[in-house]
């Protein structure tokens, strides 16, 4: 038995690392042995503890600290106040608006909605020691299961439990393993999707990350319940210390005879294997996540056969998200009717969110479905930084849709967001404020897509690519009428021919802004005007006289030597070579420069000679 | 491993190397370790609560600690609260009187009236 009297538990997911976590570590394992306390501390890294925005950020135990942004020179006053006199440090502790200050992580509102399944140990155990994944019970559904029930029974489980599938698509997951369980193959195998791509999504590798054994233990219950007796982990390059971890999850359960042969004396025996990708957006699809791992190029192939016929080497197989497994052992131990009981009529249980762009509370956090958005961006997000007003929420990446502020109250389940033209995602959330071009966020997703397109099927790689230089157009303020229109009919044969859903649902960023903020495109088409000044095409600077002091400070510091004046006359832009890079604007001491929407009537008129100097030639 | 019995004492074991974490504590032990409280010895007191309970293997006794609780005189001061019952304060603690703490009060439940400076809240 120990003489620990504190347990420190470091975020060690990805974004506090990136923070600065290990050094933090450091300092304290000098400072706790300068000091001779290294035997009455425990230094734990936990997975991602969900508030990214305040990284690095610790849990300090028995108490349940909670401390934010806390630097390398914090460390010693955490040890000497803290730890020894049993003063916590307020100023490292979260307070609200109106100073309020939050001692322990429980109090803090970030986490008072949410409502953890998959997520339960992320951030409050060591995720590369299985005995604390033990310690939380883990491991003992798989025991039971394996013991007590027949696979039939467990699908019964996952079925009466309506668990759907987590990755995006919200397949129901019980038909699936049905499907192989009730396939008389001799071979068949088990595959964990962990190749997230979607821009601002990080949910998948935060649980690989944080809780590795949850999600091993999870795919072996399905591996049993389908018949399976090899599995495989796919999970992308980009994401080493979720590859690390699984791969060290599944050396100590090999060594706890929780893997292998005959676990828990029953006749099932599995191998698990981690398979990394290149960080193709396309193989997170399933078909070509299959021929990946087959050693193929990754291309999606024709559904059906569907891969619970015929899948990885041509046999019966199941293909699941992380969050799905994650989800499963916690099922089977409170029970389907626990799990059913959170949720809406046809969404089950709970979703685990990424939030990022504009919001507060950028991070990980996992909330009830059903659950509205205005709670999931104002309550748990926080609402949006600064000054600036709600505009509109991306929801399931380049493959969803922007949501706006009518649709505050609506729900999160699968199919609340799907009538509206959104989708659930994988659950990557782009929050964005009233500052941001409809136009120019829709065109950034087309640019991913029309980057990620396999180029297999000819509607996703020419048709997508259509779009894209439509929505190029526009933006750079060249758009006519009919643009419009013909992005609608592009997109909607584009969804109805491709061959897998990338190309299906690539147009749904472009098909969702059109549906709610129309008048953005007509602006940018009519008016040859980006209202939020976005787009650079369609907006200028302009000196106000007034307030020039001409300091000359702009002329000297532009780039392509566009402005002149004098000190008496002041300073003028000449507007046909302007870059547009804002630089005047910065460097001016005064604030007399500003962004103007619209083009600037000189670059109209000059366009406008261009055109019809074209006309005349062509005729 | 080879049962669901064999799991469950990997668990218990480790679910023991968790308890600060939350888990079932009877007692908790709460050391005053404001300026006055170590200057009179505090940390001594606590390492030797640490000591003894690990020593005695009792499980469900968590230690912690708090800032000055404004007893300079009765320094150090200790606070054992056990779940639904008055909290009890010892005054003047020093490593000999935490033994006897830990035996008769912790381990069989007598109070050393002898050392109580307070009890109750």
């Amino acid at each position: 038995m120990s003489l620990k009297r504190i347990d420190l538990l470091i975020c060690f997911g990805s974004g506090c690392l990136s923070a600065g976590a290990q050094k933090i570590k450091d300092r304290f394992y000098e400072v706790l042995q300068a000091k001779g306390l290294s035997s009455e501390i425990n230094i734990i890294e936990t997975g991602c503890m969900g508030p990214c925005d305040y990284g690095p950020v610790m849990v300090i135990y028995p108490e349940g600290i909670f401390y934010k942004k806390v630097t390398p020179d914090d460390v010693e006053e955490i040890v000497n106040e803290h730890f020894l006199k049993g003063r916590p440090v307020k100023r490292l502790m979260i307070q609200d608006e109106e100073d309020k200050t939050f001692f322990t992580q429980k109090e803090i509102p970030f986490y008072q909605k949410q409502v953890k399944v998959a997520l339960a140990n992320c951030g409050f155990i060591d995720p590369e020691s299985i005995e604390e994944y033990i310690a939380t019970g883990g491991y003992e559904a798989l025991g039971t299961v394996l013991t007590t029930m027949t696979p039939q029974q467990v699908i019964d489980v996952i079925k009466k439990s309506g668990l759907r599938g987590r990755g995006g698509g919200g397949f129901p997951t019980h038909l699936k393993w049905q499907m192989v369980h009730d396939n008389s193959s001799p071979e068949k195998y088990f595959i964990c999707n962990g190749d997230e791509g979607d821009p601002g999504a990080f949910m998948d590798r935060s649980l690989l990350e944080g809780d590795p054994h949850r999600v091993l233990e999870g795919m072996m219950i399905a591996a049993y319940a389908i018949g399976a007796k090899n599995g495989y982990f796919y999970i992308r390059a980009e994401y080493p210390l979720a590859i690390k971890r699984i791969k060290m999850a599944i050396e100590q359960a090999k060594k706890a005879g929780l893997a292998g042969n005959n676990i828990f004396g029953s006749d099932f025996s599995f191998e698990a294997e981690v398979r990394t990708g290149a960080g193709a957006f396309v193989c997170g699809e399933e078909t070509a996540l299959i021929q990946s791992i087959e050693g193929q190029r990754g291309n999606p192939t024709p559904k059906p056969p569907y891969p619970a016929v015929q899948g990885l080497y041509k046999k019966p197989t199941v293909v699941n998200n992380v969050e799905t497994l994650g989800n499963i052992p916690t099922i089977l131990l409170k029970g389907a009717d626990w799990f059913a009981s959170m949720g809406t009529e046809t969404s089950k249980g709970t979703k685990v969110f990424a939030l990022t762009g504009d919001i507060k509370n950028t991070g990980l956090v996992e909330v009830p479905m059903g659950i509205t958005l205005r709670e999931l961006i104002f309550d748990v997000g926080g609402g949006i930084i600064g000054d600036h007003k709600f505009k509109a929420v991306q929801l399931g990446g380049p493959s969803g849709g922007c949501l706006t502020t009518q649709h505050l109250d609506v729900p999160v389940d699968y199919e609340s967001l799907k009538e509206r033209g959104a989708m659930m995602g994988s659950g990557g959330v782009i929050v964005m404020n009233d500052e941001k071009c409809m136009v120019n966020v829709a065109k950034f997703f087309m640019d991913f897509c029309v980057d990620e397109s396999c180029g297999k099927c000819s509607p996703c790689r020419i048709g997508l690519k259509q779009m894209l230089e439509i929505l190029k157009r526009i933006d750079s303020g060249y758009g006519k009428e009919g643009d419009i229109e013909e992005l609608q009919r592009l997109g909607e044969t584009i969804s109805k021919l491709s061959l897998c859903g990338l190309g299906q649902t690539a147009p749904n960023p472009v098909l969702s802004t059109i549906r709610y903020f129309r008048d953005e495109y007509e602006a940018h088409i009519r008016d040859k005007s980006c209202a939020n000044k976005v787009c650079p095409d369609l907006m200028h600077f302009e000196i106000n006289k007034d307030k020039c002091i001409g300091c000359s400070l702009c002329s000297r510091k532009c780039p392509v030597q566009c402005i002149s004046g004098s000190r008496e006359e002041k300073y003028t832009i000449n507007q046909l070579p302007c870059i547009k890079c804002g630089t005047c604007m910065d460097v001016c001491p005064v604030k007399a420069i500003a962004k103007i929407p619209g083009m600037h009537s000189d670059v109209k008129a000059q366009r406008e000679a261009e055109e019809l100097q074209q006309q005349n030639q062509e005729e | 491993m080879k049962t669901l019995a064999d799991l469950k004492k990997i668990r218990e074991k480790a679910q023991e190397e968790m308890k600060l974490r939350g888990g079932n504590t009877r007692i908790k032990v709460v050391v005053g370790m404001g300026t006055s409280g170590i200057a009179m010895g505090a940390r001594e007191v606590m390492k030797t609560f640490l000591e003894e309970i690990a020593n005695r293997n009792l499980t469900d006794v968590l230690v912690t600690q708090t800032g000055e609780k404004g007893l300079s005189s009765l320094e150090p001061v200790v606070d054992v609260i056990e779940e639904g019952k008055p909290k009890v304060t010892y005054g003047n603690m020093t490593p000999e009187k935490v033994k006897k703490v830990v035996i008769e009060h912790i381990v069989n439940g007598r109070i050393v009236s002898d050392y109580v400076v307070a009890t109750g809240n």
